[in-house]
């Protein structure tokens, strides 16, 4: 089963850890096409908003819609059109670039699974390392692996939590101009940091949490 | 029911792939399994005599404790990179997942058990071997049940700071039935004349321990996992 939106919307979502209010009435809309940046300190919310936005947390109060659909409605088939890239990048060291790649084109039921390894690692510019095992990687080179590893099943939603954390400005660039491809192809990307030089013209928007309250 | 079955392949394929380039827990849980029996040897044999009606126990406290390490090594490979949060989002159902690692976690204890069941029989000159099939029904039911709420423990507790003093404390209370029934079945077939009638109805109740545990790990599986 296939399903598809246009826009992720947040309203008045509120996320509480135990007596800790991590996010309080935040609502955002972002749509397809779109690349929105969240912006604040350690803390303020930011990769909790992800990994509610991921189906990976519940809210406390308030909703969430994927289009007309809700998490809880949407289930597996809401998952596959979601691409998350976290802090820990989400890879096997022990498996070689390709076979990480294989591993979740397989998990997402995606088939041609041998053309689509080959043409992310291309894009990733690790074609010539696809056989080594990612423990040897940089971490460029890993960062680059995992953007495909989350762009894989060409996600409606793409949700990066710090992706351009202890990257050079080479990698930053390349990284950039890979969301920005993914841009054109219709995808949502929401992604958090706390270097603003690093999103200069690449966003469409930009949101400010502060304390788990969006402060612009 | 295919696409089930393949994503519990997919995943259960990615933890042999890993074990087989890394051998890791293999190797930790096998030398464990060894020491525990070679010790216990030194403890319960004496001038070439084992001590009556041990075997059936020591063999399934290695069993027990080799397991334990496992489970933990097999899910701390899925925290070190987070990589369980991308199998939580992935469009798999999650008792697939389950499965996925709980199969993995079977065919790495077959391989343990492959070793210490005839060091044990060996060492304690237990003749485990008399009654092959009802001995190999015994360790699979034993193994299934043990291994079936371990798994569920272990994902659970992969978040925990304490998880690796929290599984054990969590696990053995829960699966006492299990070891109780897996050591009274098999010291029934160590018997001079073996006790066949008991030794199945002590599989049959691990058969039993078995349809419970895992429709329960199935059942709680889904909402253990999502915070």
């Amino acid at each position: 089963m296939t399903l598809d939106f246009q826009e992720l919307r947040l309203v008045d979502v509120t996320r509480t850890f135990g007596r800790r209010r991590a996010l309080h009435k935040v609502s955002l809309t972002a749509r397809a096409g779109t690349i929105t940046a969240l912006l604040g300190h350690n803390g303020a919310g930011k990769s909790t908003l992800l990994s509610i936005a991921a189906t990976l947390l519940h809210v406390s109060s308030g909703v969430v819609q994927y289009g007309d659909v809700s998490a809880h409605a949407g289930g597996a088939a809401l998952r596959s059109r979601i691409g998350l890239l976290g802090h820990d990048l989400y890879l096997y060291p022990e498996l070689s670039a390709a076979e990480n790649l294989a591993f979740f084109a397989r998990i997402y039921g995606l088939d041609s699974v041998d053309a689509r390894v080959d043409a992310a690692l291309a894009r990733a510019g690790l074609t010539d390392r696809r056989d080594e095992p990612v423990a040897g990687f940089s971490r460029g080179m890993r960062q680059k692996l995992a953007v495909e590893r989350a762009l894989i099943h060409e996600p409606r939603l793409l949700l990066l939590d710090e992706p351009f954390t202890g990257l050079d400005e080479a990698a930053r660039s390349a990284l950039r101009e890979r969301l920005k491809v993914a841009r054109e192809a219709g995808a949502i990307v929401l992604l958090t940091t706390h270097d603003v030089a690093a999103i200069e013209g690449l966003t469409d928007a930009s949101l400010l949490l502060v304390d788990g309250k969006l402060a612009a | 029911m295919r696409a089930f079955a393949r994503s519990v392949w997919v995943v259960t394929r990615k933890d042999i792939l890993i074990e087989t380039r890394t051998r890791e827990i293999v190797f930790t849980t096998l030398f464990f399994a060894l020491a525990c029996v070679i010790v216990f040897a030194f403890g319960f044999v004496r001038e070439g005599r084992p001590m009556d009606d041990v075997a059936a126990g020591i063999l399934w406290i290695a069993i027990a404790f080799s397991g334990t390490l496992a489970l933990g090594r097999a899910f701390e490979r899925e925290r070190q990179g987070e990589t369980l949060r991308a199998l939580l989002i992935a469009p798999i159902d999650r008792p697939a997942l389950y499965l996925g690692k709980l199969l993995g976690i079977l065919l790495l204890l077959a391989v343990v058990e492959i070793i210490i069941v005839p060091l044990v029989a060996l060492m304690f000159q237990a003749p485990l071997f008399e009654h092959p099939l009802l001995m190999l029904g015994l360790l699979i039911t034993g193994t299934v049940g043990f291994a079936a709420v371990g798994t569920l423990f272990a994902a659970m507790l992969v978040r925990a700071r304490s998880r690796d003093v929290m599984l054990p404390v969590l696990l053995y209370p829960i699966t006492v039935p299990v070891i109780i029934a897996g050591v009274r079945g098999t010291a029934a077939l160590l018997q001079p004349v073996a006790d066949l009638p008991m030794a199945r109805a002590w599989l049959s109740m691990l058969v039993f321990f078995d349809v419970v545990f895992v429709t329960l790990a199935l059942w709680t599986f889904e909402p253990v996992m999502t915070e």
